[in-house]
């Protein structure tokens, strides 16, 4: 990845998590941590893989993108958003009455959803469905589907898993954001899933690990997915809850407290001076 | 002679379907060959998913489906379909009002021997308390064949029940009048309104005689459409009778019976008695066995049409 480019995602991927912060924090809302955890694999999604346009969100040969972990829709949201498929404004109205951004994602209601969710476990079998109609018409369209590493706890997901083998799902491509936490806690400690990669490996998928919030590494990941055929592919993408605001990946505040105006403030400070000594200095640097 | 099951209507008619449309897709959870699915696999098997026994991913793998513009038919018994896959039906399917097409076969007690895990009376309460589903309830080979139709012609979620056992001949082959939100008027009469639908037409036929050779003239519907109900022709009969029986196989909570005594009490109250499953499980045992043990026949809507009918509102 050129060294300019990485700048402008990891500028975007900031900008991102402002917007994210901004939008929990005048809703009062919970589920920042695991919302902030994904921001760099959707900024890698949609800035450097995903075929799509916001002028046309149902456009036909588009690549489908199924958000499993409904509840961080405030990330999904800024970044469609950001691509202008519907106005920023939006974002200051999410889980309002009449809002077109509601608490979790909805089809139709909001451009850019292709799938519902907000019921834990169901994203990756739309997944299957997709690719299995997108085959069967013919499309080169792609299937990413965004699951949380708590989802894999749902019996349903495992039907799913072993179905995507079955049919040898190579446009299905499944984002493991491996963040270890769930509403109660380390998921370790409450229903432990590792070995992922392995459990993946052994129900007949390739299983890529990568840090999830280093554009690099999700590089080669998504490189290694798309050089393989014949077989679902899987990134787990490791990454930290609440990434950016120091409280959070520090466990000083819990990654499932809801956000009051208080820490919004604190937490925009927080990324404001991110951005100055990072960016700015960065660019002086640079020349 | 002429008794066929619903299920067979149902699988006939969908393989029909797959020769004048492309873009219907089957989705099973390993019974294609009870449900009848398994015509339209041999036919079109590029189309047709057996995803294994898994019935929540069949119907997630619908929704996806649903999702890039086919019309999948799901189907299952219904004792696993509706339950096992609720949350799926309600998040994937009804909340985002996709055309998804349930198929419940083997609905009601009279599956029979397998007994109380695999007969079903409590599918129609769970669909039709679904916003967006559509809910139709097959009465013979011909009905289900028609109403398959009408399924992939309709936008949106429904939900078909049919039925394992052949049943006795309603309908003509070709009659494919059945519009949603309506019902047949098989039997007119202005003594007492029976609505019926699945196994409960032909003894609500055969109750009706019986009525009428006691001087009460019996008005009967195939009430196939149960969600949209069709609220004016029921309210249009009983205003003439001034009194209702309702007989179905389901449980007497949740199904047609309490869907009409609802209208029928918020917009025109009179006598009614319901004739169903009265809040229990079953057994194994035959059909015929079954429908008589659990107070399925002709004799209990002839006693309950007795009764509204000494009640009737003049």
């Amino acid at each position: 990845m050129e060294k300019e480019r990485e700048g402008f995602l990891k500028k975007t991927a900031l900008e991102i998590r402002k917007d994210v912060v901004r939008t929990i924090g005048v809703a009062n809302a919970a589920h920042l941590a695991s919302s902030l955890s994904i921001v760099e694999i959707l900024v890698y999604l949609y800035w450097e893989v995903m075929r799509f346009n916001p002028q046309k969100p149902y456009w036909k040969e588009r690549d489908r993108f199924v958000f499993s972990k409904g509840h961080a829709c405030p990330a999904l949201y800024a970044v469609l958003a950001r691509l202008g498929f519907f106005d920023r404004e939006e974002l200051w109205s999410y889980r309002r009455l009449g809002a077109m951004l509601q608490g979790h994602p909805e089809y139709r209601r909001t451009p850019g959803i292709d799938a519902p969710s907000g019921s834990l476990g169901m994203g990756l079998g739309i997944s299957v469905g997709m690719a299995l109609s997108l085959r069967l018409r013919r499309l080169t369209s792609r299937v990413f589907c965004l699951l949380g590493d708590g989802e894999f706890q749902e019996g349903a997901v495992w039907e799913s898993v072993m179905n995507a083998n079955h049919y040898k799902l190579d446009n299905l491509i499944a984002i493991v954001d491996v963040n270890g936490y769930q509403m109660e806690g380390k998921t370790e400690s409450i229903n432990n899933l590792e070995p992922l990669q392995d459990k993946l490996e052994s129900f007949g998928w390739k299983a890529y690990q990568c840090d999830g919030h280093d554009l690099k590494e999700l590089e080669r990941a998504f490189k290694a997915v798309f050089a393989c055929k014949g077989a679902p592919c899987a990134i787990l993408a490791r990454t930290i809850p609440g990434k950016g605001l120091k409280k959070i990946e520090e466990g000083v505040l819990s990654p499932t407290e809801p956000m009051s105006r208080l820490l919004m403030e604190e937490a925009l400070r927080e990324l404001e001076e991110l951005d100055r000594t990072y960016f700015r200095e960065g660019e002086e640097q640079g020349g | 002679m002429d008794r066929k099951s619903t299920r067979d209507g149902f699988g006939e008619a969908l393989c029909e379907l797959g020769r004048i449309r492309d873009d219907v897709v089957v989705v099973d959870a390993d019974v294609a060959t009870s449900t009848r699915t398994e015509g339209f696999r041999k036919a079109f098997s590029e189309r047709f998913f057996n995803v294994g026994i898994a019935e929540q991913e069949a119907v997630l793998v619908a929704s996806g489906m649903a999702l890039c513009g086919e019309l999948p038919f799901v189907s299952s018994f219904a004792a696993f379909l509706t339950t096992r896959a609720y949350d799926q039906i309600r998040t994937c399917v009804a909340m985002p009002n996709l055309n998804v097409k349930l198929v419940g076969t083997h609905g009601g007690i009279t599956v029979g021997e397998d007994g109380i895990t695999h007969q079903m009376t409590e599918d129609i309460a769970l669909m039709r308390s679904l916003p967006n589903m559509k809910v139709f309830v097959a009465s013979d080979f011909n009905s289900a064949k028609a109403l398959t139709f009408h399924l992939a012609e309709i936008e949106g979620p429904a939900y078909l029940r049919v039925g394992r056992e052949p049943t006795q001949k309603i309908y003509e082959a070709g009659n494919d009048d059945f519009p949603v939100g309506e019902a047949k008027l098989l039997r007119p009469g202005d003594g007492v309104t029976i609505c019926a639908c699945g196994i409960m037409v032909p003894e609500a036929l055969k109750a009706a005689e019986i009525l009428g050779s006691q001087g009460i003239n019996a008005e009967v519907m195939d009430c196939y459409c149960i969600k949209p109900l069709p609220k004016q022709q029921i309210l249009a009969s009983i205003r003439r009778t001034g009194c209702c029986v309702i007989a179905e196989e389901h449980n007497i909570i949740g199904g047609l019976g309490e869907a009409v005594a609802r209208v029928v009490s918020e917009e025109y109250p009179v006598p009614i008695r319901l004739v169903g499953v009265s809040d229990r499980y079953g057994q194994s045992g035959t059909a015929r066995e079954l429908q008589e043990y659990y107070g399925l026949t002709y004799r209990e809507i002839v006693g309950a049409a007795a009764q509204v009918w000494a009640l009737r509102r003049r």
